[in-house]
């Protein structure tokens, strides 16, 4: 009972539902009150799609060209700082500054350009250097990858993991304190003044992402992904195109980074450190390796529940179960152990390598009853299955040992068990088959 | 067991959106609830749980606060801001939307840095309780804070330095810690001041070998040794300073008043000097109840390091708590907007820590810091003198 | 000269040596499932925090032999549970179960501790001071790299001279084979954690000797140092990892000396892309070809 709309009506379907959620957002954000625990969800939402931008951008590389790359938090780190630097107001800069002279860059785009244009010229500077943030982390991607990308697998990993730390400790580093600030949190930046900005962005890039995805290069980095070398006997350029999905893949990292900078409204480059990598493929993992839309719904689940859903895990006071061994902490074993169920079992994650689409929506949503009502039988059938399966492997034991037993007993009244063969003078020497 | 997993899985995340959406509590007619922004864990986890622990303490010797003639039962709303710069903007939205009235924290200025726009977008009062970066309140009307400033504390520091003969300083911080790397600034600038010579290093994080930073401290013919980073890093340098002979004296600001501290140096050929808030016996009335009440109380104990000796943190967190009070009092209302109008004006007095009034930029009016010395013999702290800036 | 860069190539080589017993775990366990451990410097810092807990019940040589133990029990635990399922799943799965299980490592070492440091207990003769020409150091700094080498010896020798040592090489040759030959080839990847895991616990009572703070992150840059280590001597052989890691441990503290502070940890990094960019296959390392 498959559902095929047309065109049309999946296009206009998505455009209401974004129009819906932008609207539901902006006006959230405007009219929960702060003391409402509503608030949270408006906080989840801002972060949330800003990890996911950096859900999807990781996704790209590791899900859909098989790259495992560990680099995503320095290039996000580069991109926080790139955008910061260029947005501190000049009257801010002998506070932010304070120990290096107010710093070089004495002056702000956004302010640069709402003198000249107005609001119109406020966002304009808010625009430019978030899209320098992802030019700038693009090309130290594309010099990166020079040596980093002949790499393999696990060895790509291990050098991205060090090239992200070297940038760290670059961006700390005392001598360039008048442009980073060395050691010292950047503040006083521009930010967006309401939750829909974060999710506007992340969502027109992740919508690039997914266009990307379905275009010719998304088929040759499939094609590499699946098999470097069939992929290369095809004519697909090896080197060219991952080049370009690491570059691409590291321009959205560096966009989420300006985002993430302006959420935080301060930066420092000390939390851009491996465990932010790991989080962010995690979230990867969750929503499933190979699927966009899966990594959305990881980013949003992930953010929900270790900054709000879980804390009461720390506070030891959670779901109105009290219990002393619910102090800080607590939260995060719960959280790494149901990570730990999903890798090992539910290896998929979510969504597995499939993507939302509406004929899927409504299809699912259309044999929902009849699939719950078929549940039951299905699950009889399987657990019956196993079973069998299960009293086979048994049998086949009990088998094996006694086949043993006999064998020992053969053996023990000294019964040769097999006659050796005759030895002959040649011997035929076959190449080993390759793997 | 796999369809089992995901019901399991779905079940409990639905039960958590339901308690996350449902729950967080809201003051409702008789509690008033005080925000407290510390870090649990992480690099200054252990200062944290001390300066959580004075407010604690504090609250349960005065659990209400009456407002007019009414009665209010004072809740504290805690959460761990993870010594993370990052996770501190979250922990702190979680706290206002749990409709506090008034937070206190952080130890670490870092943390507060990233808060302050969190609680200034919510016109949310914070007081800052041992964060003495100058940033903290610098540009955030919301943010109040009860101890001295770095300034004035690397002032103090490198008159002291100069005072006792040193001409010539090491000074180690922290890469990427806004606490150690500000102090030592301020440090350096005072002591060039003064005509004296500095080396200044920095560590990465996450190191644990500082036996080539002692080295080089040596190796340039330093007099002393000033590192005020955190307590985590400071018992290694410690071991190290012994382990290799530094012969000469650490310095270091008021993180280092930590009885992780006095342990670690308990035994050790090591002299160490730090400037901070209060001096054990200062107050004997709350040095005994406190103690008593760790005594009693075992989690704040396992908290406080396993013993009970006093850090300054947590006498100054005590002070924070009472600072909370006659602010509340001082607006008669449990609203966060009337409660920050209040608090400009406000000056408490019987505090633990001396007198509390704050100036223009928020921050308290302190000139004088205490100077103590580790006795390594009986690993206790022995106050040297008070020392001003001047 | 001498004389002023003694005590930083002292500090360098008994940190080398304590990389090295790291660094042998990663390098056996690459040699042979082709997996960088993400969880081993976990370990090691897990066997420190059980020490500090056990030293306080238990004599000091029941609580190493202990921690030894407890640190084969662990590493061989996590690959029955972590590994062993996902062996026939793509690479990357099984990688991303090893961040996994180093995540639940250090978060539930979080949830222990507190989040607090924790101090290693003072083992009396091994932090003795001693002085050396113009350093003055531990006795701990002086032990490790003899207790290394020795140790290494001996793997050396189990590895060429017994059947589970010949066993072993068939394996990380090639692995299908080996077991089409009749290797047991889960009994083989036991030993190796058991051998990776019990050298961490070793060196992990020797580096928290030297430096006394154990909290949660504490086996995190050690263990990737490590790991950079063996990829340096050509992973898959054990004395170039031993190489590797004293050449690491040395140069970290000679740059620290130099006064290039902030970029000691970088330049691990930097050496590591260096070595793969040159000479993937490390100092020591056979060249792999990947057949179609």
């Amino acid at each position: 009972m498959d559902i095929r709309l047309n065109k049309k009506t999946k296009s206009a379907l998505s455009v209401a539902a974004i129009a819906l959620f932008l609207i539901l957002v902006y006006i959230g954000d405007m009219n929960i009150p702060a003391g409402s625990s509503w608030k949270m969800l408006i906080t989840v939402i801002e972060k949330g799609s800003i990890y996911a931008l950096v859900a999807a951008s990781m996704n790209l590389l590791n899900g859909f060209t098989g790259l495992f790359s560990l680099g995503q938090a320095g290039f996000m780190l580069i991109g926080a700082y790139t955008y910061a630097i260029f947005t501190i107001p000049a009257e801010s800069h002998d506070k932010v500054y304070q120990y290096f002279d107010g710093g070089v860059i004495k002056w702000s785009i956004v302010e640069i350009l709402e003198a000249k244009m107005g609001i119109f010229g406020h966002y304009l500077g808010m625009f430019i250097p978030m899209l320098g943030a992802g030019l700038i982390v693009a090309v130290i991607a594309f010099l990166i990858g020079i040596p980093v990308l002949r790499l393999k697998s696990d060895y790509l990993a291990i050098a991205t993991l060090g090239f992200a730390e070297i940038l760290r400790a670059f961006f700390q580093w005392n001598t360039l304190g008048p442009v980073t600030n060395g050691s010292n949190v950047l503040r006083k930046y521009t930010t967006y003044d309401n939750a829909v900005f974060p999710v506007i962005i992340g969502g027109i890039c992740i919508a690039i992402i997914l266009l990307l995805i379905n275009s010719t290069y998304g088929r040759a980095f499939r094609a590499i992904r699946d098999d470097e070398i069939a992929a290369e006997a095809m004519g697909i350029n090896l080197f060219k195109h991952k080049q370009m999905s690491f570059i691409i893949s590291s321009f959205f990292a560096g966009i989420s980074g300006a985002l993430l900078a302006m959420f935080q409204t301060t930066i420092n480059a000390t939390p851009f450190n491996t465990v932010m990598t790991y989080e962010i493929l995690l979230i990867v993992v969750i929503g499933g390796i190979g699927s966009i839309t899966g990594s959305i719904i990881g980013a949003f689940l992930f953010t929900a529940a270790s900054e709000w859903w879980l804390r009461g895990l720390d506070a030891g006071r959670w779901l109105g179960i009290q219990a002393d061994f619910m102090r800080p902490g607590f939260r995060k074993v719960v959280f790494a152990i149901l990570i730990m169920l999903i890798v090992l079992f539910y290896s998929q994650g979510i969504m597995g390598t499939r993507e939302f689409s509406w004929d899927g929506f409504f299809s699912w949503w259309k044999n929902l009853p009849a699939n719950l009502k078929a549940w039951p039988s299905r699950h009889k059938a399987k657990a019956a299955a196993k079973r069998e399966a299960r009293a086979v492997k048994a049998a086949a034991k009990a088998k094996a040992r006694e086949a043993k037993a006999s064998n020992e007993a053969r053996k023990a009244s000294g019964e040769a068990l097999f006659t050796p063969l005759p030895v002959s003078d040649t011997v035929m020497v076959f190449d080993k088959e390759g793997r | 067991m796999k369809k089992f997993l995901v019901i399991a899985l779905t079940l409990l995340l639905s039960m958590t959106m339901l308690a996350g959406c449902g729950g967080g509590g809201s003051s409702d007619g008789d509690t008033i609830r005080i925000g407290v922004f510390e870090p649990a864990s992480g690099d200054n986890g252990a200062g944290g749980k001390q300066e959580t622990l004075g407010i604690q303490y504090a609250n349960q010797q005065t659990p209400t606060v009456t407002i007019g003639d009414k009665e209010y039962k004072v809740e504290l709303a805690i959460v761990d801001n993870e010594s993370d710069n990052s996770k501190a903007v979250t922990a702190a939205q979680n706290l206002v939307s749990q409709n506090v009235s008034i937070v206190l924290g952080s130890y670490g200025s870092g943390v507060s840095i990233a808060a302050a726009d969190v609680f200034a977008d919510a016109g949310m009062p914070a007081i800052g309780v041992t964060c003495t970066n100058p940033q903290v309140t610098a540009d955030c009307e919301q943010y109040f804070r009860i101890c001295f400033l770095d300034p004035f504390q690397g002032t103090v520091l490198a008159n002291y330095a100069w005072e006792s003969g040193c001409k010539k300083a090491y000074c180690l911080s922290k890469l990427g810690d806004d606490y150690s790397v500000g102090l030592v600034n301020y440090f350096v600038e005072a002591f060039k001041k003064l005509g004296g010579e500095v080396v200044e290093e920095q560590f990465p994080d996450k190191n644990s070998d500082f036996t080539s930073y002692v080295a080089n401290a040596k190796k340039a013919g330093c007099d002393v040794f000033f590192s005020p980073v955190s307590t985590e890093a400071a018992a290694l340098i410690i071991d190290q300073a012994e382990a290799q002979a530094l012969g000469m004296p650490i310095l270091a600001g008021d993180t280092w008043d930590s009885n992780v501290i006095t342990e670690a140096a308990k035994g050790k050929n090591v002299d160490i000097t730090v400037t901070t808030f209060y001096q054990e016996g200062g107050n004997p009335e709350f040095d005994e109840g406190i103690k008593a009440w760790m005594d009693e109380n075992s989690d704040a104990k396992t908290n406080n390091g396993g013993n009970t000796d006093l850090a300054a943190v947590t006498a100054m967190g005590y002070d924070a708590y009472y600072v909370a009070l006659e602010a509340i009092k001082a607006a008669g209302s449990t609203e966060p907007a009337d409660i920050l109008a209040a608090l400009p004006d406000l000056s408490v007095s019987g505090l633990v820590c001396g007198d509390v009034s704050f100036n223009e930029t928020g921050d308290a009016n302190k000139t004088e810091a205490f100077v103590k010395k580790c006795n390594t013999e009986t690993g206790a702290w022995e106050f040297v003198k008070k020392q001003s800036a001047e | 000269m001498l004389h002023t860069w003694l005590p930083y190539i002292l500090a360098g080589i008994a940190v080398g040596g304590q990389y090295a017993l790291i660094a042998i775990g990663y390098t056996m366990v690459y040699g042979i499932l082709r997996l960088i451990n993400f969880a081993h410097g976990d370990v090691f810092m897990w066997s420190g925090l059980i020490m500090v807990y056990l030293i306080t019940v238990l004599p000091l040589w029941v609580s190493v032999i202990l921690v030894i133990l407890f640190a084969i029990v662990l590493g061989t635990t996590i690959e029955k549970v972590a590994y062993r399922p996902l062996r026939s799943a793509p690479r990357m799965s099984i990688m991303i179960s090893a961040i996994g299980v180093s995540y639940l490592l250090q978060n539930f070492a979080l949830y222990i501790t507190g989040g607090l440091t924790k101090t290693y207990p003072a083992i009396g003769w091994l932090q003795k001071t001693v002085t050396i020409g113009s350093a003055t150091t531990k006795m701990v700094t002086l032990i490790t790299p003899v207790l290394t080498i020795v140790l290494v010896f001996l793997l050396v020798m189990l590895i060429k001279h017994t059947k589970i040592g010949m066993a072993m090489r068939a394996v990380s040759r090639d692995f299908e084979t080996s077991s089409l030959m009749g290797i047991d080839i889960n009994r083989v990847i036991t030993v190796t954690f058991v051998i990776g895991c019990g050298l961490a616990a070793i060196g992990s009572v020797l580096y928290f000797s030297n430096y006394t703070g154990i909290n949660p992150m504490s086996g995190a840059m050690p263990g990737l140092k490590a790991f950079v280590a063996a990829v340096f001597g050509g992973i898959g052989s054990v004395p170039g990892a031993v190489v590797g890691a004293f050449v690491i441990g040395v140069c970290e503290n000679l740059i620290k000396g130099a006064g290039w502070t902030t970029f000691s940890d970088a330049f691990t990094f930097v050496l590591l892309i260096v070595i793969l960019m040159v000479k993937p296959t490390g100092l020591f390392g056979e060249k792999n070809i990947d057949k179609v």
